[in-house]
């Protein structure tokens, strides 16, 4: 029993980052029909902002949010300076953008701060643990698996309840449609960008934590996991993306309980073995969307 | 009302438009015939300003409205249900109907509008809370007329309303348009059921390969279709 809600709550806790991070590849990728791969840079801006920041005497929480804050303006900036001027260009042209903003970004930060990896100050509750009867949690896990939630939970009320949110979920369905109704393309892109930037915000919070330092090409491996979570749940659908996180949170902790020892470091191939079975028989994703092609 | 003059549109190298002059008086219901890749869709969408014209100006309410985008060309007046209803599936009904008033700031307003769109389309106040790709084709219809009106337009542009809709249904929805020429819209209206859109129209004008072939009104052009029926054996006149 012990060991299932122990299992229960790194999943889900692993699961709830990779969800967040799938969320804030699709928002954008259903609008723009862009993948937007300078995203795990944006993880990597939020891991400086924390290391910069982090060396005044702020509290933590300060801190975070300031970086956050960088985050979401950086994502912005990029939309603006970047993305909005390829937007009517063909799709591959938009992608090969987002690959040169990313290795832009990642040689902007060996040339100006450092190729190496530089330690990051973090707080206390990443590194310790929680008794609970017979239940040892990390502190860490439990704050994500929470603040994921929460924020899952906001940005489905944003969606659900507000004008901004019905034309963001109508404009993923249908662009054009969408301005024909008057709503703004510019805001509409825009407010996906703002989120999406947040979403990478905050990920960088629990990633750069967990690692507990920052190196330039420390996106890689949280985009490529946006993007496969992404395309397991089905890239067009934001249900779809977090499905996909929390399932690919779930294979990983699973197959490391799972797996004999002789074959954990192997856990990853295991896990994208999987991920090619599920896409062999669903090449939509698990939750497919309708093969609109249309873009702006 | 709107007014078009010598409007050219390409795809490309391809000409879709050459030269189109039509006018829309204010209270009219306005046809717009002819065969698939007549230009029809076309012409609507250029007003709608999703198509930019090569050449020639367009003329709404005494303003030219040639390059403004389709968010602004909505907010003077013009809406358009476009071929296809492309309601938003994910969304419910409700909520396709608040974004049709995605340009109105009167809350309020909205809210008796909605409530007056359950009314008058009654089927919409029974889905209220589906998502639009539970419709089925006639009531997607519905929903995205209803979506139109929302925006309170003073012109608005329905493209192939009847297409895809089984026989019952495509009266249902002639009834419909011929009906809401009472509310005080006015109507361009594309369609290839020819027959039926001659009778509820005012004017009509028929386009061939990206050209005004023949305009008149409706009567007239009814005359000729018979005639053209006559020869040919076909309900439908293909020029």
């Amino acid at each position: 029993m012990n060991q299932i809600l122990q299992f229960l709550i790194n999943a889900l806790s692993l699961g709830g980052l990779y969800a967040l991070m799938a969320l804030g590849l699709a928002l954008i990728y259903g609008i723009l029909r862009l993948v937007n791969f300078a995203y795990g840079e944006l993880v990597m801006v939020g891991g400086y902002s924390l290391l910069l920041l982090g060396a005044g005497a702020w509290p933590w929480i300060i801190v975070a949010a300031l970086s956050v804050l960088m985050v979401i303006a950086t994502s912005l900036l990029l939309e603006r300076v970047a993305f909005r001027p390829v937007r009517h260009a063909s799709p591959t042209t938009m992608l090969i953008t987002s690959f040169a903003v990313s290795t832009l970004l990642q040689n902007a930060a060996i040339l100006f701060i450092s190729p190496r990896h530089k330690a990051v100050a973090t707080p206390a509750f990443f590194t310790e643990n929680m008794q609970i009867g017979e239940l040892l949690i990390s502190k860490s896990n439990l704050v994500s698996l929470v603040v994921s939630l929460a924020l899952l939970g906001l940005l489905t009320l944003f969606l659900r309840r507000t004008i901004l949110g019905n034309a963001l979920r109508a404009a993923a369905d249908d662009f054009v449609m969408t301005r024909l109704l008057g709503v703004r393309a510019n805001q509409v892109i825009a407010t996906a960008f703002a989120i999406s930037g947040g979403l990478a915000g905050v990920v960088s919070l629990f990633w750069i934590g967990r690692l507990g330092s920052v190196v330039p090409f420390v996106g890689l491996t949280p985009v490529l996991i946006a993007f496969v979570a992404a395309v397991i749940g089905g890239l067009e659908s934001l249900t779809g993306a977090v499905v996909g996180g929390y399932l690919l949170g779930f294979l990983t902790v699973g197959l490391q309980l799972l797996l004999p020892q002789v074959l954990l470091d192997y856990r990853q191939a295991f896990v994208f073995a999987i991920v090619i079975l599920v896409l062999l028989f669903r090449p939509q994703g698990l939750i497919g969307g309708n093969y609109s092609a249309e873009r702006v | 009302m709107l007014i078009l003059e010598n409007v050219h549109v390409r795809y490309g190298a391809i000409a879709a438009l050459r030269g189109i002059s039509l006018r829309v008086e204010k209270g009219e219901i306005v046809g717009l015939i002819g065969v698939n890749g007549a230009g029809k869709t076309t012409t609507l969408l250029t007003i709608a300003g999703v198509l930019k014209p090569a050449q020639g100006n367009i003329v709404f309410k005494g303003n030219s409205i040639v390059g403004q985008s389709p968010e602004d060309i909505v907010r003077q007046g013009i809406a358009l249900v476009p071929e296809g209803r492309r309601i938003f599936p994910g969304l419910t009904v409700e909520e396709n109907l608040r974004l049709g008033a995605a340009v109105r700031a009167d809350r309020g307003a909205v809210q008796r509008d909605i409530e007056e769109m359950c009314t008058r389309f009654p089927i919409l106040g029974k889905r209220f809370n589906q998502s639009g790709g539970t419709l089925s084709g006639g009531e997607q219809q519905q929903l995205a007329i209803a979506r139109g009106l929302m925006s309170r337009p003073a012109l608005l542009m329905l493209d192939e309303p009847s297409l895809g809709l089984a026989p019952i249904l495509v009266e249902e929805i002639f009834e419909l348009v011929a009906q809401l020429r009472e509310t005080g819209v006015t109507l361009l209206l594309v369609e290839q059921n020819v027959q039926r859109t001659l009778e509820i129209a005012d004017r009509a004008y028929l386009l061939s390969t990206g050209r005004v072939e023949f305009e008149g009104a409706a009567q007239e052009l009814r005359m000729r279709v018979d005639l053209a029926s006559a020869y040919l054996g076909g309900a439908n006149w293909k020029s």
